[in-house]
Order: structure tokens, then sequence, then C-alpha cells
């Protein structure tokens, strides 16, 4: 073998630089978009409505907009993450072709770039279901649930945030030791009692870091929901789920690029991407907290 | 947690059904959606009781509504097309009612930088469809023009190519940009650059005089000039009806058309069509 | 809910009988037979976007001739105005300028090197759009799997066990950015940093982009990386260190072959990230439809084209089925490579480990 403390060394400090430079990117990212934007981070900017052709005032529906679609995603995707992520791991055989196949499925929906999922619901949800609908029930000729609304744009991100729940929520069952639930069925529970009384709320941390984390997702993510609801700029809040509605990421995408006047609204620009990495950041680094704490515990 | 989220799914779904009095809704095109906004606040003041609910989202967007019937009016900043024409036909049997609300002058940015002050029509043609590459062929310096322009979905690139390129294709080095924001924000950014785009003001760009061909005047896109007509780029902005207006919709629409509304048209950057 | 609801009716029926028989319990069989169908949903998901994407692609593979249409030449109705000759006049040009389109999406005029959707003779030449996408994403490896896989090393090798829980979730947070911050970071101090200190002909370019992106990826490559790297069994280092290896050698010489299908895998898993990414691309990289190979000229990606172009076509058209046959595109060729790194890398890693 090579002896050469040259090279050893220089391989221990470039990984190290790298790191370092990875960790100071990041920083240098918020730090930067913090001062682009800090002049406007008051309490009018949060809860005020855009004036003045969106050259001025908050970004208040940006934000009721964001935080609906991320409900009524989760209100989808939670529940369907969850009870896959308990097939799964409670039971699914491993060898099956059926439990195979959902492995396969989890994996690649969560590799499939967000664009398609917009496509997917454009083509499914607005084209078929929506217009579906209105053939069906209204015979008015006209669209009411076949055009971009508030609730395909959640569905749609259900679809995309549904894998990050099942992996979350997957790995805090395994936490549940094994010993637990033979003393549930010893005592004569049956099988869906003992997941239901003792596996489910000893894993309830895990399902709420998947929550978390899929609103997080669902929150920071432009691309599905381009063509499915999202809307550039709104007189309303949103009253009903045929409402299309305006959203924090795609408020920063049409004033970097949309708006009338590009110096004047530069602050609020980067005040806006302040805000959402913000959320996306203390979400996720909420769920870091739960998880690493349920880790320890597991130790114990 | 789940008695919780059955009333949230119940709530909205009640929510779904709940419709508001009357309302006209107004759907479409990005650049003019400003201008709807401040049409419909100034309206909705002086006639309590009537709601007008403006979206954007595109010229197609709010045609393809319009031939769907989820929207009163739409608004395009281009005249629709026949394809979208022979669809209201199908529907409707009717072709649709145009309505001039206000007059916009295309400019044609330049950075400040630029030792150029005024191109003719036949030059910009020549710079975006790619026959002039560098500025010393329009009398500036010597170097490479970065060529800015809208995106195709936008009814300024559409016009753009009809009216001054001749219906002839874009050169492909043209950088797209989503709107006109991000065009006058390259240009300024840019010192070889050139830019199109509606009215917009921005600190490092100038904008282009425009002369209709090489022996005539060069004008700059004024309010005078736009209206006049001597500024040789400048194009309407269409509102849409299914058919006639009538009732509510007629005293909007004549609204937007006297000269209260046309003064909206003034404080928004445009141009009013009388 | 209507679950809870049969099982305690169940409840109430089997506290009269025998509580023991276990033979057959309908709130048992329900409560599998519903959880088993909910976790279909995942398998179903991915069946139905392959599916309405494929579907709405589909007349492309179906050319049909385009009719004249009855109102190529007839005005809409107006109001509100004096009839003026010049206003007549744009509506009127447009009009004749679009009689006899022909707006097909042969497989020629798909493979052509122009993309030109709009327009007399739209062209929908992929090319320049496929080779813009692959620019930026090898661009965006190139920068990105460097710093992420020696990040990895560090933390997985090199680093103490305190500084690696720090570093760890740190890279991890950094997948917490959503992509539109990353693209407006780069809009706006990226490109402006670097048109600055290289002098770049075009400010927002397929260089720009790359560097970006490798924001959006070094998380994901690090983070399996990293797991490659920490699953490599311990007898191997033991064994190595014991022979007299240093730690700098075990790592270089042992770890590293031993996980090499894992890091495989990352990049694999990274450069599908990349492929597929929008919004980055969409705001940082000039979207100008070019074939060339220059990486310091802007390109239009495949996404970017999707998510710039779709909001405002005419549904049903042409235009709108090329634009969800480039999105089965993306599909299919980011199914690809996940596949790949999922089975192959997979099975391979498992091999090795099993010492065969």
């Amino acid at each position: 073998m090579m002896n050469n403390k040259f090279l050893g060394r220089s391989i221990v400090i470039m990984s190290a630089l790298s790191t370092l430079l990875i960790i100071a990117a990041l920083v240098y990212i918020i730090l930067d978009i913090y001062s682009g934007g800090r002049n406007y981070l008051t309490w009018e900017f949060l809860t005020g409505n855009p004036k003045e052709g969106m050259t001025a005032g908050g970004i208040f529906p940006a934000i009721v907009g964001t935080v609906l679609l991320v409900l009524i995603m989760s209100v989808a995707c939670v529940p369907i993450g969850t009870i896959t992520a308990i097939y799964l791991n409670e039971y699914a055989s491993k060898t099956s072709v059926f439990t195979k196949m959902i492995r396969f499925a989890v994996n690649t929906l969560s590799g499939v770039p967000a664009i398609v999922f917009g496509l997917f619901g454009l083509g499914f949800f607005i084209q078929f279901v929506g217009a579906g609908i209105d053939k069906s029930i209204y015979s008015d000729g006209q669209l009411h649930w076949g055009q971009p609304n508030l609730l395909w744009a959640s569905l749609t991100m259900a679809f995309l945030t549904v894998p990050v729940v099942i992996v979350s929520v997957e790995e805090s069952l395994k936490t549940v030791p094994n010993d637990l639930r033979a003393a549930g069925l010893a005592l004569g529970a049956t099988k869906w009692q003992t997941i239901r009384k003792i596996v489910v709320p000893n894993s309830l941390s895990g399902i709420m870091t998947g929550a978390i984390l899929a609103i997080g997702r669902g929150a920071g993510e432009v691309a599905p929901i381009l063509f499915t609801g999202v809307a550039y700029f709104l007189p309303h809040l949103p009253q009903k789920l045929t409402d299309q509605f305006m959203n924090l990421g795609y408020h920063i995408y049409v004033m970097a690029t949309q708006s009338t006047d590009v110096e004047a609204t530069k602050g609020i620009q980067y005040a806006t991407a302040f805000i959402l990495l913000m959320l996306t950041f203390s979400l996720s680094f909420v769920a870091m907290i739960i998880r690493y704490r349920f880790r320890k515990k597991l130790k114990a | 947690m789940k008695k919780l989220f059955l009333i949230m799914i119940t709530a909205m779904i009640a929510f779904g059904f709940f419709m508001p009095g009357k309302v006209i809704t107004v759907k479409g095109s990005d650049t003019m959606v400003i201008l709807a906004q401040r049409w419909a606040e100034k309206y909705m003041a002086e006639h309590p009781g009537i709601t007008v609910q403006v979206t954007g989202g595109g010229s197609g967007t709010g045609i393809a509504a319009l031939i769907n019937g989820t929207t009163d009016i739409c608004n395009s900043s281009r005249p629709m097309k026949p394809s979208e024409r022979e669809k209201l036909k199908i529907r409707y049997a009717s072709l649709g009612v145009e309505i001039k609300s206000a007059k916009d002058g295309l400019s044609v940015y330049l950075n400040d930088a630029n030792t150029i002050h005024e191109l003719s029509i036949e030059q910009i043609k020549n710079i975006y469809t790619g026959k002039t590459t560098n500025w010393k062929d329009v009398g500036g310096k010597d170097s490479k023009i970065i060529v800015y322009g809208r995106e195709n979905s936008s009814g300024t690139y559409v016009y753009f190519k009809d009216n001054v390129l001749g219906g002839e294709d874009y050169t492909s080095s043209m950088q797209s940009l989503p709107g006109t924001a991000a065009v006058v924000n390259a240009v300024a950014k840019d010192k070889n650059a050139i830019g199109f785009g509606g009215a917009a003001y921005a600190k490092g760009i100038k904008f282009a005089g425009v002369k209709k061909d090489a022996n005539s005047k060069a004008y700059l896109p004024t309010a005078e000039n736009v209206k006049s007509g001597d500024y040789p780029i400048s194009r309407f902005l269409y509102m849409y009806t299914k058919s006639r207006p009538t009732g509510e919709l007629k005293d909007y629409i004549d609204w937007i058309l006297s000269a209260e509304g046309q003064a909206v048209v003034t404080q928004v950057g445009y141009f009013p069509v009388k | 809910m209507l679950m809870t609801k049969l099982f305690s009716i169940q409840n109430k029926k089997r506290d009269g009988k025998d509580s023991l028989n276990r033979k057959f319990r309908l709130s048992e069989f329900l409560a599998e037979n519903i959880i088993k169908l909910v976790s279909f949903t995942s398998f179903a998901a991915i069946i139905l976007i392959f599916a309405f994407v494929f579907r709405e692609a589909a007349p492309i593979f179906f050319p049909q001739e385009k009719k004249t249409l009855s109102t190529e030449f007839q005005q809409s109705e107006t109001y509100g105005e004096e009839p003026a000759q010049s206003t007549q006049k744009t509506s009127q040009e447009y009009a004749s300028s679009n009689s006899g389109a022909s707006d097909v999406a042969s497989f020629k005029n798909l493979t052509q090197k122009e993309w030109q959707p709009v327009g007399e003779n739209p062209k929908y030449g992929l090319l320049p759009l496929f080779i813009g996408s692959l620019k930026a994403t090898i661009l965006a490896i190139l920068f990105g799997a460097p710093l992420a896989i020696l990040a990895a090393i560090y933390s997985a090798l090199f680093a103490s066990k305190r500084l690696r829980e720090i570093i760890k979730p740190a890279i991890e947070l950094l997948a917490s950015f959503p992509s539109v911050v990353i693209g407006f970071f780069a809009l706006m101090t990226i490109a402006t940093f670097f048109q600055s200190v290289f002098g770049f002909t075009y400010r927002l370019n397929a260089f720009t982009g790359g560097v970006a992106m490798a924001f959006a990826i070094i998380p994901i490559i690090y983070t399996v990386t990293e797991d490659a790297l920490t699953a490599v069994p311990k007898y191997f280092s033991e064994a190595s260190l014991a022979l007299g290896a240093t730690k700098w050698q075990t790592a270089l010489f042992v770890i590293m072959p031993a996980a090499t299908p894992g890091i495989f895998a990352a990049l694999l898993l990274g450069f599908g990230r990349a492929f597929g990414e929008t919004m980055i691309l969409l705001m940082a990289t000039g979207n100008a439809p070019l074939s060339t190979f220059n990486i310091f000229e802007p390109v239009r990606t495949m996404s970017a084209t999707i998510g710039a172009e779709m909001a405002e076509v005419v549904f049903g058209d042409t235009h709108y089925t090329v634009l969800f046959f480039i999105g089965a595109l993306l599909f299919v060729i980011t199914f690809i490579i996940n596949a790949i790194a999922e089975f192959y890398v997979r099975a391979k890693l498992m091999k090795r480990f099993r010492g065969e």
C-alpha cells in the first residue's frame, strides 16, 4: 500500500473544506436573503394585502393561500401515508409481490419530477375528474370543478408529499419494540387492536414528523401548482374549494420576473423569500428535533 | 384529531357550494391584471352591491375561461385567435364581442450605457431574427448584441412577432424571460442588451426611439406619440365578452370606456383609447 | 371513522359470546383489507400519473390534418368604438398570417433543431431542450457531486461524533430550501457575481443554472453517500486498521471501494433530481432554445419549457400535446434513472457486503 502522508492529509483537508464550503454557502444564502429583505419584515408586511399593483403592501393572501394548500394537502396525504406505512411495517410480508410493488411505487413516486405532478394534476384532476363532475352533476355546460383550483392543487401536492410521510412513519414504527406488540397480542388483543392501541400511539411522534416534513415540502414546491390552481393576484382570499389561491413560492417567482417595477419591489421579493425560507426551514428543524429525541429515547 | 379532520372536510365541502351574490368575473392577461384591479376597486367603491372579481393567469387562460364559461369578461393583450373564435362559435354561436379598453406602447429597452438612442423597425427586426448580431452594424460600438424577449405564452411575444418581425421566427439565441420585469432587470444589468415589453420604469434602462423606416423621424413611447399613432409599435389591450353586454355588465364596460375609467388607464401607465 | 364504528359494534356483539373465538372477526378482516387497499394508493398513483400524462400526450402519435377554420376571416363584434380602419387591421393581419398553418407534430418536426412553438409554422424541435436539460444537469453534477461526496466522506469517516451530529443535520437542512428560493438567489446574486468575476457575455446561462442547481442536489447526494459509507460493515475497517493501515488509507482503499455502488446510486439520484428540476432553471438559465454545447450560453430545459408555456396554451392544441409529451419523456427518463439506482446498484451493494 502507498504510504504517502501528504495524500492522506490532503484528503482530510479537502473533505473538511468541502463540508465547510457547503455550510458556508447555506449560511450565506440565508444572510443574503435576510439582508435584502430585512427592511420589509414588519407585522404589516405579514398581515397586509398587496397594494398599488403589487409594488407595495404585504403578502397576507399568499400566506393564507399557502397555509390552506398545505392543510388540505395534509388531510389527504397524512392518513394515506400513515396507513401505507402501517401496512408495510405491520402486515406486509417482505417477500410478497404486492409489498414489493408498493415499495417500488413509493420509491418511484419520490423520484418523479415536481413538474410532472403538475401535468398529472392538470390531466387527471382538472381535465378528467373535474370535467367529469361538471358533466355529470351540473347540466349548465359551465365549468365548476374542471378548472384550476385550491382542491386540485392540494391533492396534486398530496401525491408529491405522500412518500415523505410514508418514509417517516415507517421509520418510527420500526422503533416500536416488538415486545410491546407481543404483550398486546398475549393479552388477547387482536392484531388490529394492538396496532391501534399500542403501536400507533407509540409512533405518534413519527406521524407528526412525517406531517411536518410533508408540510414543509408542500409549502416550498411551486412547480406542481403552476397550472393546477395558483393565481398571480387575487383581490379576495379563497372562500371555497373551487377558488384559486395565491402562494408564497409563486409570489416570489412572479415578483422577481413579472411585476411592473423590479427595483421598487426588490425588498418585497427578498422579504417574501425570507419568510418562505424561514417557514420551510423551521418546519424541518422541528421535525429534526422530534426525530432526534425519539432516536435518543430508543437508544435509552 | 380525526374529528377535527372530519369537521374540516365538511366545512370545506360546504364552502364549495356556497356562492356569493351578484359578481362580475374578469379573468385573463397578466399585463392587464393591475389595470383591471384598479378599475374594479374604483367601480366597486362607486357602486356598492356589485362585486368585480379579477384574476390573472394570462391571455390564453382568460380566453379559455371565456370559452368554458367561467368568466364574464376576458382580458387579453392580443386579439383572439381564429381557433379560439371557432371554439366560442361552437359553444355559443357567437364570435364574441371585442372591446378595446386601453392602448399600450410596446417599448424597446436599451441599457443606459448604450450609445444608440434610436432604431428603425427594420433594424429591430434584424436584431430579433438574428440577422444583426453586433451593435456596430446598427451604428454602435463593436460588441455582441444580447437579445432578450418575452416567453412565447405572452401576448407581447405574439404581437411583436406579427407586427415587428413580420411573422418571422425569433433568433434561437433570444433569452425568453417570463415577464416584463425580468426583461427590464436583465437589460439594466447588461450593457449590450436589448429587450422589449410594456411600459415599465427602472433605473439603468432607457427607451429606444423607434422609426417606421430608415428615413422617418424617431418617436419615443410617450403618451402623445402612442395616442396619435406616431409611435409605430403600439397595440390595444382587449376585453372580450361572449355576447353583447347587457345589464350590470354593460354598465361596467361603459364605465370603463368613460372618461373616468380611462383616467385609471393613464394612472396605471397605459394610454387611453379615447 | 367507519372502521371504528364497525369495530365497536363488533365488540359489543362479542361480549355476549365467546370472547376467545379467533376464527373470524369482521373488524380484523376489514381493518387489514382497508389498510391494504389504502396502501395501494401509491401504486395507483404511479399508474395514474403514467396513464394521464401519456393520455394527454397521445394525440402526438396520431397526427390529424388540421381543418380549415370557418372563422378564419370572420371578425368578432366590437363594442364601444366607432369602426376605424387601423384597428381592424391588426386582427385581420393576424388572421391571415395564421392561415394555412401546418401545425402538426410529426416525428420530423419533433427531432429538428428549433423550438419555435408559436407562429405560422410552429417548430417543435425537442433537441435544443434535451441538450439544455443535459447541459444544466451535468454541470450541476460536476459542481455538486464532488462537494457532496467529499463532505460525506468527511462526516462519515473523519469527523468526530460530535461534529458529525452538527454537520449532518446542517447539510440536510439545505434540502428544506425551496427550489424557488434557490432560483431567486441564483437570479439575484449568483448571476451578478459570476458576470462581474468572469465577464460572461450572457448574464443568465447554463453555468449559473448549474451552480444554483448544485445546491438542490448536494443534500441528496450527501445523504445517500453518507448512508452508503456508514453502511460498510465495521469489520472492513477493523480488519484494515488491524493490518496497520492508517485511518485515511482505510477510508480511501477499503471503505470507499466497498461503498462505490452506493455512491454511484447517489450520483444517479442526484442526476434524476436535477433533470426534473424546474423553478431554478426557469429563473436562472435564460431560457433560450440553443443547441450548442457552449456552457456559457443560455439554455432552455425540458422542465422549464413546460413550466413557462403550459399555463397559456389552448387546451387540446398541438402545442399542449407536445408539452405533455415532454412531460412524459421527463417521467420516463427519471423513472429509468431511479430504477437503475434502486435495483442494480442496491443489489450489487448487498452482494458485496455479503462477501460474494
